[in-house]
């Protein structure tokens, strides 16, 4: 029983933990200089001295939050768009398309980009949301398909229009899986982002870069660290929330 | 009333549903009966344009059911199918609420009849109302289909199998309670089943279909003396047919004067149920009574035996 008890709540305090010292280090990383010193040589500097580590992870997320809601919101319009009647024959189009979005290395639509868009953080964007529309579009594809037959079926006897059954029995009872999707997006974007640095964009990757540079170790594991660090927050606290989500759409879920 | 007249529905080359005509009459239930791939929930759903046919008319009380939008249509008639369909997402009060919503019935209103419905199908407001479907038994879903079914007081009502998913105890519960409501709201039941046996206890007229045509039309008794096809002999079940045609029959109509030792059967009981209760007691006679416990006379096991016989 006891044992049963510290395996619950210990997911919840390593997390709480986790919090606690990532909001530590991006506002105070001068606490932590200590324990990154060794991993310097000839006395370069252990925490990232050419801007605030604070300001770079609001913009890192900021990045990952425009790039994953205007993904969000192409894909699942084009979802929708392809499970009407009127669209299903731009199915398969729009599959290769998003296909083709993903395969796409991030690297080489940054090159592609920046020519047409210029530097900084626009060919950026471009890269996390074309990488990120796949995932998206896929779960909602997925959750708009396998609806169960006979809730469809008594939406549309109980007279309600098209829209009224889209809005209130489709993108409800398929919003966990939607979700699903926009979480895989978020994480990958979130260390995607990090190469948006070698066009000038202001992210964490920043932090790598000038490390990778003057070969200074600390500065590698500090941007690296955040970012994992938030990957996992986030991964988590999406997880929780498409869960809640399936329970109150009345899924059980495994 | 509801007209169908010379419906068919093609899907490319095969007929799903051929040439059907017939007559429903008002505050009566007509139930569809067939095997399956018989058309006859095609027939179904085409009544309320959830399928549109490819030739043919059908009218309610005279008007052409598609002088309206099919969605506007659809808010008209109740609808209540197997597995019953219950949005997930939603409470109980929410989903019987679902029509009265759709038809922008003021709240007061909306409330009303969902406590309305839900005490008539015996779910307890305060207890039921704010669950969700997947907290209910089979039974109390079922209910809730079709209290929603009928939450916006519809004269027509279309059930396609909705006792297909529940055990015959339940089932026999959820029959009686139809015909109970049906009773108390007048409302026009179309059922649709494969269950010769539901037809027969549930129909004022049954309707068999077989690939897509209408073989007979007919009220059960008739159904059962006279079927029109070797088709629909095998549907009623050869065997079965004499049982059968007592179960249309109450106790109150065989009952003969004189008087019987023993437990005494009500007169709204179904003969089949005073034959069975006669064989297995072994008795040659049965008291009857009437709801206020005023004995009657008895039912005879010679007397339900007649009755029992091919009409003439």
């Amino acid at each position: 029983m006891k044992e049963a008890g510290v395996k619950a709540w210990l997911p919840s305090l390593l997390r709480l933990v986790l919090v606690v010292l990532l909001v530590a280090f991006v506002t105070n990383p001068g606490w932590f200089e200590p324990l990154l010193k060794p991993l310097t040589e000839n006395n370069a500097p252990a925490i990232y001295n050419q801007g605030s580590l604070l300001t770079l992870t609001l913009l890192h997320l900021r990045t990952v939050l425009i790039a994953t809601v205007a993904a969000t919101i192409v894909a699942v319009a084009l979802a929708i768009l392809v499970t009407r009647p009127a669209g299903v024959e731009f199915l398969p189009l729009s599959r290769s398309l998003v296909n083709i979005g993903q395969t796409f290395p991030p690297v080489a639509v940054l090159a592609l980009a920046v020519p047409a868009v210029g530097f900084g953080e626009k060919p950026t964007l471009i890269a996390l949301f074309l990488y990120g529309l796949l995932p998206i579009f896929e779960n909602a594809l997925t959750g708009l398909t396998t609806l169960p037959a006979n809730v469809v079926e008594a939406a549309r006897g109980a007279g309600m229009t098209g829209w009224q059954r889209l809005v209130q029995v489709e993108l409800p009872l398929s919003a966990p899986i939607i979700l699903g999707g926009i979480r895989l997006s978020v994480v990958i974007s979130l260390a995607t982002a990090t190469i948006g640095s070698t066009v000038a964009a202001r992210t964490l990757g920043e932090v790598i870069i000038a490390g990778l540079l003057s070969n200074n170790l600390a500065f590698v594991l500090q941007g690296g660290l955040i970012v994992a660090a938030l990957a996992v927050l986030i991964y988590d606290g999406l997880s929780a929330i498409e869960r809640y989500t399936a329970r109150r759409m009345g899924q059980e879920t495994a | 009333m509801i007209e169908i007249e010379g419906i068919t529905k093609r899907y490319d080359a095969t007929t799903v549903v051929d040439e059907v005509s017939m007559l429903i009459e008002p505050r009566t239930i007509a139930v569809i009966v067939g095997t399956s791939g018989s058309g006859k929930t095609t027939l179904l759903r085409m009544i309320n344009r959830l399928v549109e046919p490819t030739s043919g008319v059908i009218k309610l009380d005279g008007a052409d059911n598609r002088s309206l939008p099919g969605y506007e249509l659809r808010r008209s008639i109740g609808y209540a199918i197997q597995g019953h369909g219950l949005f997930p997402h939603r409470t109980v009060a929410q989903n019987i609420a679902t029509v009265p919503v759709l038809l922008g019935w003021d709240k007061a209103r909306i409330k009303a009849r969902v406590e309305e419905l839900m005490t008539l199908y015996q779910l307890d407001l305060e207890a039921f109302g704010p669950r969700y479907p997947h907290e209910l038994s089979g039974g109390q879903q079922q209910r809730v289909g079709v209290a929603r079914a009928l939450a916006a007081e519809p004269n027509v009502l279309l059930m396609d199998e909705p006792f297909g998913a529940l055990d015959p105890i339940i089932r026999n519960k959820a029959q009686e309670d139809l015909l109970a409501i049906q009773k108390r709201f007048g409302t026009t039941i179309i059922l649709v089943t494969h269950d010769m046996e539901e037809a027969v206890h549930m129909g004022d007229k049954i309707a068999v279909m077989d690939a897509g045509k209408l073989v007979q039309y007919a009220k059960p008794a008739e159904i059962l003396a006279k079927p029109a096809s070797a088709f629909v002999e095998t549907l009623v079940g050869a065997s079965e047919k004499p049982f059968r045609l007592l179960s249309l029959g109450r106790v109150r109509d065989a009952v003969e004067t004189g008087t019987a030792e023993g437990e005494a059967i009500l007169d709204d009981a179904s003969q089949r149920d005073a034959l069975a209760e006669l064989l297995w007691s072994g008795r040659p006679a049965l008291p009857a009574k009437g709801a206020d416990g005023k004995p009657l006379g008895r039912v005879t096991v010679d007397g339900l035996v007649k009755r029992a016989a091919r009409p003439a």
